[in-house]
């Protein structure tokens, strides 16, 4: 028989070792879904994990990934907070809508002005698009008790509808011919949010995630802040004794998460994006919340998960192109992900003993 | 804007059809968390049997055979769940997010070629003279058996719940992990079944949006119902009968919305459709103050090691 017992200190080894065993895993059961559906799995593989980084086209691809890994960095930071302590905002799509409404909103407002203020008066905005976004969650919580998870996902929704709104009222480009849709930042000189080294990929939301990794990491592990995040998150008793305010940790977790996925909107819409769009938005909220587990919750592990995860998206684009796998398989494939992680994680917390299961 | 373009009777009649999934749904987390575990995967086993049951129905030409197909489809995935928490002791919070993420995605990849199918229908149950009473007959004697099912389920899920000795296990368990498991009872166990139920409801509820409800298959169209009946289980605190209440309450809101967008009204639809979503949000701020009926081992994790 085989039992488990709870380890009097969760494993260090193991907590590192749990995401490589999970994209391990993810890689075996992916490739065998691969196969499942007619592609060659060891090619399905090598397309999405190394075509992007090493293939003939790698020129093209590696400056995709810091385009697609910002936003999901700069939104699981934030998530990691709240996570860690226990505040689970599963909202960051609807508060990357509204803080890309919010900044393309705030530029589009000074059209067709040009002026060197403008494009931080839309990073601004867009913070607190996100940030107000956030705070309904928050102050629902702290003040009725109110499950911040069914709040932050219903706004989503919620979101959805004025993202749907906005580009087919508000922001809809008055010369677009009656299209759906803003006008395109990118032909804005001031609001635009391009490359800061040609061919890099390198735009503000990129310098935004690193900073943001920077700042998390000093947070958690200087701040006195950080200090009460981790205490509630481990033992939340003795973080009331310890004079933890919770209220506050409530307030700060949800806002700085949604302050952070407004700015990854906003970076998103006047950069990569360009345009407010009625499906603008492609979850990277949802897909955050796996860089954040994966990354186990740190700083520097969600920097590399979200490399990873970038890796996943682009690798999927071209495995859709040249492979005809259906897009829909990569979903799957990072769902995967996030199953095994959840499953090998018991090791961490727990040591698999073999032998008789004595009555107790 | 016209609002003698709403018929009454098939408003009412509709809004029985839109609270159908969100009883299927509710019910079966309620029964979940009834036994101590948060499910926060409804969304993700909804839209498993939404696929599920559509492709089963069209391949097979019969809509019954399609939603059992979507119960045991619904209730297959939420085994993943029940392994990750009941086995591997994963956080339940984070499961549930998983479980509704890869059911997304699954079900994109598994509707892939049933986008623009239409679904055999389900014909209506025969009550024969019944239906031909005025008012009464169109609104309550017009619908599918598995509308009917739902409100049975219902009665019965209260009925075990509250008289037999199933229920009182069920809530032992859920009320206290560690005094069921010192009076014998398999904790797990009676928790994976639990899941199994809430799974194959929630199939149950997906199937009956994709086959009867809009009826047609696309990607994630279940639109957040999934959270909607997670909140109903907080807004019915834990009780059949007022979730069956609940459940009324927002597919008369939502067919209300629908209907108010049908007869033009100058609400633009934008607004008009994101407003179940927002009376979601109000009817859990005031329903939050009390908690005390909430099950008190809800979502902990139990270990049998000590």
């Amino acid at each position: 028989m085989m039992r488990l017992e709870k380890r009097p200190q969760a494993s260090r080894a193991f907590s590192y070792a749990t995401p490589v065993l999970a994209v391990i895993a993810t890689m075996v059961f992916g490739g065998a879904l691969f196969a499942v559906l007619g592609k060659d799995p060891l090619a399905s593989i090598m397309t999405i994990f190394w075509e992007p980084l090493f293939g003939d086209f790698a020129f093209y691809y590696r400056p995709q990934l810091l385009v697609k890994g910002a936003p999901l960095v700069l939104i699981a930071i934030g998530l990691s907070l709240g996570f860690k302590a226990g505040i689970w905002n599963i909202g960051a799509e609807g508060q990357y809508i509204m803080g890309a409404l919010c900044g393309a909103g705030a530029g589009l407002a000074f059209y067709p002005a040009e002026s060197v203020f403008i494009f931080p008066i839309m990073v601004l905005a867009g913070a607190l698009g996100g940030w107000v976004w956030a705070m309904i969650p928050a102050v629902l919580k702290v003040k009725f008790g109110t499950n911040e998870i069914l709040v932050s996902l219903m706004l989503v929704y919620v979101a959805e509808q004025f993202l749907a709104s906005a580009s087919l009222g508000l922001l809809k480009n008055p010369e677009g011919f009656g299209f759906p849709g803003s006008r395109n930042l990118q032909q804005y000189a001031s609001a635009h949010n391009g490359e800061l080294f040609a061919g890099s990929g390198m735009h503000w939301g990129v310098v935004a995630a690193l900073i943001a990794v920077i700042f998390a990491y000093v947070l958690l592990a200087r701040h006195r802040l950080g200090f009460a995040i981790r205490v509630t998150g481990e033992a939340p008793r003795a973080a009331r004794f310890s004079g933890v305010n919770p209220t506050r940790l409530v307030l700060f977790c949800m806002g700085m998460s949604g302050l952070l996925a407004g700015l990854a909107g906003m970076f998103e819409v006047a950069g990569p994006a360009g345009q407010i769009t009625i499906d603008f938005n492609v979850g990277y909220g949802f897909t955050a919340i796996i860089v954040a587990f994966l990354g186990r919750l740190h700083p520097v592990g969600i920097l590399l998960a979200g490399g990873l995860m970038a890796l996943t998206y682009i690798g999927g684009d071209i495995a859709q192109s040249q492979l005809g796998l259906p897009a829909a398989a990569i979903q799957v494939f990072q769902g995967m992900l996030l199953f095994f992680l959840l499953a090998f994680d018991l090791f961490t917390h727990y040591r698999l003993r073999l032998g008789r299961t004595e009555v107790a | 804007m016209d609002l003698s373009a709403i018929n009454p009777i098939l408003f009412v009649a509709g809004f029985l059809v839109a609270a159908t999934p969100l009883i299927f749904a509710a019910l079966g987390e309620l029964v979940v968390e009834k036994s101590g575990v948060l499910n926060l995967g409804v969304e993700g086993m909804m839209i498993i049997g939404a696929i599920c049951g559509f492709a089963t129905a069209v391949e097979t030409g019969s809509p019954l055979l399609g939603f059992a197909a979507a119960a045991v489809g619904g209730a297959l995935l939420s085994l993943l769940f029940a392994f990750l928490t009941q086995i591997t002791l994963a956080n339940q919070v984070a499961s549930g997010l998983a479980l509704t993420l890869f059911g997304l995605g699954f079900s994109a990849l598994l509707g892939q070629s049933y986008v623009g199918v239409k679904p055999p229908r389900l014909p209506d149950v025969n009550f024969g003279p019944l239906h031909d009473i005025p008012v009464i007959g169109p609104i309550f004697f017009s619908h599918d058996i598995i509308l009917y099912l739902g409100f049975a389920l219902v009665v019965a899920v209260w009925a075990v719940l509250k008289f037999t000795r199933m229920g009182l296990i069920l809530r032992a368990v859920g009320e206290s992990h560690e005094a069921a498991h010192a009076l014998g009872y398999k904790v797990v166990r009676i928790r994976t079944l639990a899941i199994m139920f809430g799974g194959a409801c929630a199939g149950l509820g997906g199937a009956y949006i994709s086959l009867i409800r809009v009826p047609q298959w696309t990607e994630g169209m279940t639109a957040g119902v999934g959270w909607i009946a997670l909140a109903l289980v907080v807004f019915a605190s834990w009780k059949p009968w007022r979730l069956l209440l609940g459940a009324y309450l927002f597919g008369g809101i939502t067919q209300l919305q629908l209907n108010l967008q049908g007869a033009g009204v100058a609400i633009p639809v934008e607004y008009l459709a994101m407003s179940p979503y927002i009376i979601t949000i109000l009817v859990l701020v005031i329903l939050s103050a009390d908690k005390s009926a909430a099950p008190a081992s809800l979502g902990r994790i139990f270990h049998a090691s000590n």
